[in-house]
């Protein structure tokens, strides 16, 4: 079976930690990406599964064998690199080829399968080239060839699509994803980019500091963020965090002040669960509706500057406190610079965290 | 063919000189003619007739070039001077003897080429290791082997000298060979290391991923991309290693001696002072070995010696 999991799984380098008891399991056929801001592990994850890194603490299970100790060549593994990392001085059908050397397969064989994979990824022209005579796409295709040609235990990706441009970053998108379905084997993919992750994975592990915030489908981290790091991370515009003081909360609704004005939200029952202090308030920026009049339920703010953003408008507006707010509404609602807005937040999207900044959730 | 051979030397190539310009090209060619106006000194030289060699004013070309040239500077060529490297007579009316020098070359081509080589063999696998799997305190190791060509030749000579007495060394090829190589090492380490240290280490991890050994790696995957590197650092070292005099003079017995020792032993013998005509012709013909090694690994030679800033 094609599957991939990891065990309390540590690395050290020296004093760092840039990995801290990782606990993940990938199925055969399933996609998880690997989310975070740089330098928060995920690529060090990614390199101790394919074995060049070792683990300091923790085990590594690939298709159900412990492969701590195995070198990288012994895994049978299949990884995309972030720089494509082809063999400079072999032409792409030879790249392409490379990894069935070792599999004891012959020559007809072999040249059949990189044919395979050179039409199914578009290659059949460059199969004579070098690796700096193709294009980056076409590069990215290769190094996508080199690793489905095999029959591996698992695919790793590491940013696979950083270095294209945005348009092509789409198509390829789609193509992975396309190519992976057929495949059904366990899949890794790096990235720091939320888009990314979003359309291409199953789930989603949400990196910081070397620790898995949250796992979960591409729905739950963006409907269900477990805490506000999470929360901040997914979901462009970034999700509203606004420091508030809680004082009670009695049916369904939640008495605090936000940003100097007193409100009362309706909130998650759990709330109830929480004591009068300090809490932290998660609204998306389309979760707001601006409405006329203002009332107890109403964050009013100052519109302070207008995006707009093709469909939407992105308005940045500004509480009387000083509070910053992101809000998006529809292209034919004209908001100018300096008017005053009321914004009630959606309460099925409003997210309490509490002082740690775990999500307050039933 | 002949376009390519003009083509190593830059010639034909339109637009090397749409960048340059003629202006600043015709000025380093003059530059470059200053610069081998004495190696072809040496080389016309080697082809005038004995009496010629010391004439004042000098003669200049083997011809007019359709009376450009005035009579009194042009020499009449001979190629008597390349018969006297390996056949002439040593006294006034003795009969021609061999001068070993066919045994002479044969040493500089066979010592040269063999140390060079084990040296680029033995020194890219150790640079290799310095650059993928460091020592602890590595820069010291490096910097130790670098210590051999710190001093010059003259002093290292005295130790190395009373060495090959001890082993017995002396005069054979086996002593002459290892040290040529132990030079030529600090030298390939060093070059051999940058070079690796170039290398994306993703693709060899790639390779690895792919099922290849630290072995397969190395041969399949680093060395092809270093080619260039192994190609300057060869023709580096088998200039110094072929040109290198004190050692050989020192080390070589009667039949491992090297042409620059013949050389200087040519123009010392005889009585008769120097033959100047007969030395210009043993440094031509010495000159033809390493300019045809040169110019075949011209184009590899560019590519390494300007790897790391131009290939990024």
């Amino acid at each position: 079976m094609s599957t991939i999991e990891l065990r309390k799984v540590t690395k050290r380098f020296g004093s760092f930690t840039a990995v801290k008891d990782v606990d993940l399991s990938v199925a055969a056929g399933e996609v998880v990406c690997l989310l975070g801001p740089s330098g928060c592990g995920k690529t060090t994850t990614l390199r101790v599964i394919a074995g060049l890194e070792s683990v300091t603490d923790g085990e590594v299970v690939i298709a159900g064998k412990v492969m701590n100790n195995l070198p990288p060549e012994k895994r049978d593994i299949a990884m995309v690199f972030q720089f494509y990392a082809l063999y400079p001085s072999a032409s792409i059908g030879e790249n392409i080829a490379f990894p069935l050397y070792h599999d004891g397969i012959s020559r007809a064989e072999r040249t059949a399968r990189v044919n395979r994979v050179a039409a199914i990824l578009h290659l059949e022209h460059v199969l004579d080239r070098l690796p700096n005579q193709i294009s980056e796409g076409e590069k990215q295709r290769a190094a996508m060839a080199r690793a489905i040609v095999r029959d591996p235990n698992c695919f790793l990706f590491d940013e696979p699509l950083s270095r294209l441009d945005v348009e092509l970053r789409q198509s390829m998108r789609g193509q992975i994803k396309e190519v992976l379905q057929g495949l059904s084997k366990a899949t890794v993919i790096v990235t720091h980019d939320q888009l990314e992750a979003l359309t291409m994975a199953d789930r989603i592990a949400i990196m910081k500091d070397g620790l898995i915030e949250q796992v979960g489908s591409p729905h739950e981290v963006f409907a269900k963020p477990a805490n506000a790091f999470v929360a901040s991370f997914i979901g462009t515009p970034q999700m509203n965090l606004l420091e508030a003081d809680l004082k009670t909360f009695a049916d369904g609704t939640a008495e605090m002040a936000v940003a100097g004005i007193n409100l009362a939200i309706r909130t998650d029952a759990a709330v109830a669960r929480l004591q009068p202090g300090k809490v932290t308030i998660g609204v998306r920026p389309r979760a707001f509706t601006a409405t006329d009049t203002g009332d107890r339920g109403t964050i009013s703010a100052r519109a302070e500057l207008i995006e707009p953003m093709g469909a939407e408008t992105l308005i940045h507006a500004r509480t009387a406190a000083g509070a910053d707010i992101r809000v998006v509404v529809t292209r034919s609602q004209r908001v100018k610079v300096g008017e005053a807005l009321n914004l009630r937040p959606d309460p099925r999207q409003t997210h309490v965290f509490d002082g740690a900044g775990k999500a307050v959730r039933s | 063919m002949a376009e390519s051979i003009l083509g190593k030397f830059g010639f034909g190539r339109a637009s090397g000189v749409d960048k340059a310009g003629w202006g600043r090209t015709l000025a380093v060619a003059v530059v470059a003619f200053i610069y081998f106006l004495p190696v072809l000194f040496i080389i016309f030289t080697a082809f005038k007739p004995q009496g010629d060699a010391l004439l004042v004013p000098p003669t200049l070309s083997p011809t007019s070039l359709f009376g450009l040239i005035p009579d009194h500077f042009v020499f009449k060529p001979t190629l008597e001077n390349f018969g006297s490297v390996f056949s002439r007579s040593m006294t006034p009316d003795g009969a021609p003897e061999a001068t070993g020098f066919d045994r002479y070359f044969f040493n500089s081509i066979f010592i040269a080429s063999a140390s060079v080589l084990l040296a680029l063999v033995i020194g890219t696998l150790a640079a290799f290791g310095f650059s993928r799997y460091p020592l602890k305190g590595n820069d010291t190791y490096l910097f130790i082997i670098l210590t051999t060509r710190m001093l010059p030749a003259i002093v290292v000579i005295i130790p190395v000298i009373l060495m090959f007495r001890v082993v017995g060394l002396s005069g054979s090829y086996l002593g002459i060979i290892m040290l040529y190589t132990a030079f030529n090492l600090a030298f390939t380490i060093w070059m051999m290391k940058s070079f690796f240290d170039e290398l994306s280490p993703d693709v060899e991890d790639a390779a690895r991923i792919d099922g290849s050994s630290g072995m397969r790696v190395f041969f399949k995957i680093c060395l092809p991309q270093v080619i260039a590197g192994l190609a300057a650092t060869f023709v580096f070292g088998l200039i110094l290693t072929w040109n290198e005099f004190l050692f050989a003079l020192l080390l070589s017995g009667p039949d491992t001696r090297t042409v620059p020792v013949a050389m200087n032993q040519a123009v010392s013998s005889g009585g008769r002072g120097t033959d100047w005509t007969l030395l210009a012709a043993i440094e031509t013909l010495f000159l033809v070995p390493v300019f045809l090694v040169t110019f075949f690994l011209q184009n590899h030679l560019l590519r390494g010696v300007t790897f790391g800033t131009v290939k990024r």
